[in-house]
């Protein structure tokens, strides 16, 4: 242990009312190692007062994502190896969100625009009613089934420059979400998701330039949603219904 | 008007324009070849209510869609909001339209082959 390896951490801490900083650690350098062991690490040997968020460290909830090395990335699925540049990481809370403390951020104006792009499931049958058979091969199931595996992990958020550019704009993440929803057989009001999308901040606000897609941490593709999104209410526009 | 609205007044006016420049561009090297003056140009559009009507349009569809183009990257990278960013847009797409109506009507109009 005496001489092993270190690399060095550099945190950003603080918020914006306390005022924000950086601040340098040496980390313990192991063969198998993620971003997440090393913020837990300095957390749990060096400052307990460090402020980060995680739960499941599998890829699965979507809480730990941060900036590493300016790259929005899921830091229980991301190897040290794999970011390291001169034995040297840089961690910082993710982008476009307000930051609570450390490398915790506020998600609440993320999942407020989930809400926004009417991604919800709109009934077309009551709760006693038989539930009705879905064919897993049709083309709207396909492209439903394509962004059901995303993890609100923010990512796709932290790196689009639109939503940076414009407050107002529902982000990736929501869109797809509302694309899913939107393309779902069983969903009954599919007009109120074009509605919802073709508002202040909506789908037509995207530039298509594709942040989301190529950082999306589990290979999804919004950036094809929003396009779908954009053809849909271009099809309602000349009377092609929702 | 919807910023949906906006969207599509920005793509079908893209759409007016794409056969507008190919004829645009078509014509002028046609046209010169073998040399061109400024009053052979003139003979040929002033009067023509072809050439008025094609310009015309043309200008319409530029002053729209160069308008709603920068009223997004005024939105984005100014930080324009609301009623300022609506006033700057609409006196980018007036004055637009304003300088090509005039030219428009400087070729075109009077005179006659």
């Amino acid at each position: 242990m005496s001489h092993r390896e270190t690399i060095t951490v550099t945190v950003q801490r603080g918020s914006a009312a306390t005022g924000q900083h950086m601040q340098e650690f040496q980390v313990p350098a192991y063969e198998s190692q993620t971003v997440l062991d090393v913020v837990s690490w300095i957390q749990q040997n060096t400052d307990p007062t460090l402020t980060y968020r995680f739960a499941c460290r599998v890829g699965m909830c979507g809480s730990c994502a941060m900036m590493v090395n300016g790259v929005p990335r899921w830091t229980c699925r991301t190897h040290v190896k794999k970011v390291l540049k001169d034995q040297r990481i840089d961690i910082a809370p993710l982008r476009n969100l307000p930051v609570l403390k450390d490398l915790a951020v506020d998600m609440d104006p993320f999942f407020d625009k989930w809400v926004a792009a009417e991604g919800r499931h709109h009934p077309s049958i009551g709760r006693d009613a038989p539930i009705p058979a879905i064919n897993p091969e049709a083309a709207a199931r396909q492209v439903a089934s394509a962004g059901i595996e995303c993890i609100n992990c923010s990512i796709c958020y932290a790196a689009c420059d639109t939503v940076a550019n414009d407050p107002d704009y529902l982000g990736p993440a929501a869109l797809q979400r509302a694309w899913t929803v939107y393309n779902d057989a069983k969903d009954a009001d599919r007009g109120a998701i074009l509605d919802a999308v073709s508002g202040k901040g909506g789908c037509h606000s995207c530039h298509s330039m594709g942040s989301c897609t190529a950082y999306c941490p589990n290979g999804l593709d919004p950036l094809s949603a929003i396009a779908g999104l954009k053809r849909a209410t271009t099809r309602r526009f000349f009377g092609g219904g929702a | 008007m919807t910023p949906f609205h906006l969207y599509m007044a920005q793509r079908l006016s893209a759409l007016v324009m794409a056969p507008f420049v190919l004829v645009h561009l078509g014509v002028m090297i046609y046209a010169i070849q073998g040399g061109l003056t400024a009053a052979e140009i003139l003979g040929r559009t002033q009067g023509s209510l072809f050439w008025f009507l094609f310009y015309g349009m043309f200008v319409i569809a530029v002053a729209l869609h160069a308008a709603l183009g920068l009223r997004v990257i005024l939105a984005e990278w100014a930080g324009l909001r609301g009623g300022v960013l609506n006033g700057v847009s609409t006196a980018i797409g007036l004055g637009l339209l304003g300088l090509g109506a005039h030219a428009v009507w400087a070729v075109t109009a009077g005179g006659g082959a």
